[in-house]
């Protein structure tokens, strides 16, 4: 394996006595897609800025393509395009003119970028908004156009902090299309998202956070296969009988978790323990059986949904 | 180096890409500046010529008939009113813009629309976004003095062959309040009316107490003190003596240039140490 463009050992970030991330290490390769899942407040925003040399680290080491963003923040971040958590694109400038401007503060020839800013404008599939303002476009196309001006300088990684985070549907799968395409093309991706299917469409390897350290580290399917069971049975018996009829559950499944209005049953075969719930008399309101998914990993690693 | 521990293309790629913009970065942000005032070159011509036009004409022409028919011509600091008030309005023209530029686009570039920390995320440096925003207003300031000293000698309201130095006088001023308003905006959270409060307490009294439409020497002792702490009355001072040649001791002028430098940088110091502690959390 060629070495990692990021290595973060021990890292930590303090804000007075509160440590946003505390001693947290991961490595990831060039060519990689690499995420940090963890609900609001993990503290994934705070490894992203650091790894995007914007904020200073409190304690461990940090080296992204092989330097320390302490001292080689400007030429770290001249490799690095980054879609933030909020969009913080120039309202008073129109489209493409985000684009231009964008690209001279990496000290890219003029000519160079207004060809980039087109090719940009056309992945982004935005080449009828070229001279649109900003403010009229709608949340997917300000997200993609934010996603083209990450990409202005033909950046060796690319930070995406919750890229996709509200968003409606239709709009998300149109950028985790773009952001598939520059995963085949090799870019390297990290991201933050608190969807586990953003997770398990996006990343090949991923960190589970919470509370500003790591719980667990794998592939999505890696993850699921320990933390989880194949299949989950959930029954839906209404919001005050859960607790009640959890009782009566037990030895039902390999494990049990009694949520306020669900009750989840990890099993290899859901189908089957439906079978038996339903000859031990108890009739839920709803049942659905279905695969594990990071949710699951999350729910068991910390107790908590991901999306509280 | 010792540093570089990772594939030697990368960092060696990244070090010299990071080259230009360690040099450049101020400018690429005035670039940006420059492309966003364009929005309203409007405004700023018509501000520029449109501004001075009307002052020139209501003060320099209108209320001097009064002033020089009342004291006779010469009665105002040895010249006629005209001579005398066009040079303070040249100085606040500047802090007009500056007041404009350094308000409430540095509240939209930290919170309202945070540009600021977008520039960030590039190879860009705190201290060159507050570099870079200062230059684009200077460069505007002297385009807007250029037309409005061009204007003064149209009216033959500056007499003097230093005149034009009275341009870089009122930009020095517009400098020296302007960066320090900056300074004072970047450490607002949220604007909950501090921006109005400015204009109307510290700009609007500052126009009026610093020796702009009359000579502080006018005021009674107690009153003078708002002169003497105003940048707008120091660079009035000097550009009166450029444009027509006030008579004052030469310490004045020393001391004029002295408060003027030093609030500006002062001022600048004071915004690239803000930028850096907001946009490096």
């Amino acid at each position: 394996m060629s070495e990692p463009v990021i290595v973060a050992n021990e890292l930590v970030k303090r804000y007075g006595e509160f440590a946003a991330v505390d001693r947290i290490s991961f490595e990831v390769a060039p060519g990689e897609s690499f995420g940090l899942l963890g609900p609001n407040g993990a503290g994934k925003s705070t490894t992203m800025r650091m790894v995007g040399a914007v904020s200073t680290r409190t304690g461990g080491e940090l080296s992204v393509l092989g330097l320390d963003p302490d001292r080689f923040g400007p030429e770290i971040r001249s490799q690095l395009g980054v879609v933030p958590q909020a969009d913080n694109l120039d309202a008073e400038l129109r489209v493409r003119e985000n684009l231009l401007v964008y690209g001279r503060y990496f000290g890219l020839p003029r000519k160079l970028v207004a060809e980039r800013a087109d090719e940009l404008l056309a992945f982004a599939q935005l080449e009828e908004k070229a001279k649109a303002k900003v403010d009229s476009l709608s949340g997917g196309m300000k997200r993609r156009l934010t996603i083209a001006r990450a990409l202005i300088n033909d950046p060796r990684i690319l930070l995406l902090d919750e890229p996709t985070t509200g968003l409606d549907p239709q709009a998300r799968h149109i950028l985790w299309d773009r952001l598939f395409r520059l995963k085949e093309q090799g870019t390297t991706l990290l991201l933050t998202t608190h969807y586990m299917d953003e997770a398990e469409q996006l990343c090949d390897r991923l960190v589970v956070v919470d509370k500003g350290t790591i719980m667990a580290e794998g592939t999505p399917a890696e993850l699921i296969r320990r933390y989880s069971t194949r299949e989950v049975l959930e029954v839906r018996f209404g919001s005050d009988r859960n607790s009640e009829v959890a009782a009566r559950l037990s030895g039902l499944g390999d494990r049990l978790e009694v949520l306020p209005d669900r009750i989840l049953v990890y099993s290899e075969n859901g189908e089957a323990e439906l079978v038996r719930l339903t000859d031990a008399g108890l009739h839920p309101i709803t049942s659905l059986v279905r695969r594990s998914s990071l949710e699951d990993v999350f729910l068991r690693l910390t107790g908590r949904s991901l999306i509280e | 180096m010792t540093t570089l521990t990772g594939p030697r293309s990368d960092s060696a790629r990244a070090i010299e890409a990071g080259r230009r913009s360690r040099t450049w970065g101020a400018w690429y942000v005035a670039e940006h500046r420059f492309r966003v005032m364009r929005s309203y070159t409007g405004t700023v011509v018509v501000a520029g010529i449109g501004s001075p036009l009307i002052y020139l004409y209501a003060l320099g022409v209108g209320l001097a008939t009064i002033v020089d028919a009342n004291l006779g011509a010469g009665a105002v600091d040895g010249v006629s009113y005209l001579v005398f008030v066009a040079p303070a309005l040249l100085a606040s023209a500047a802090i007009t813009v500056a007041s404009e530029e350094f308000t409430y686009p540095i509240m939209l570039g930290y919170k309202w629309n945070p540009t600021f920390t977008g520039m960030h995320a590039s190879p860009l440096q705190p201290a060159q976004i507050v570099d870079g925003v200062v230059i684009s207003v200077v460069i505007r300031m002297l385009v807007n003095l250029v037309l409005f000293y061009a204007l003064m000698l149209a009216f033959g309201a500056a007499p003097s062959p230093l005149g034009v130095f009275a341009i870089l006088a009122g930009a020095l001023g517009g400098l020296a309040f302007g960066t320090v308003i900056m300074a004072y905006t970047s450490t607002l959270e949220e604007d909950t009316g501090q921006l109005a409060m400015v204009m109307r307490f510290v700009v609007l009294p500052m126009t009026l107490f610093s020796g702009t439409f009359f000579p502080l020497s006018t005021f009674p002792v107690w009153l003078q003190w708002i002169g003497w702490v105003s940048p707008l009355w120091h660079s009035t001072e000097l550009a009166r003596v450029f444009s027509y040649g006030a008579a004052e001791p030469i310490w004045l002028t020393v001391v004029h240039v002295v408060v003027l430098v030093g609030l500006a940088v002062a001022g600048w110091m004071w915004a690239r140490r803000i930028a850096v502690r907001r946009l490096r959390k």
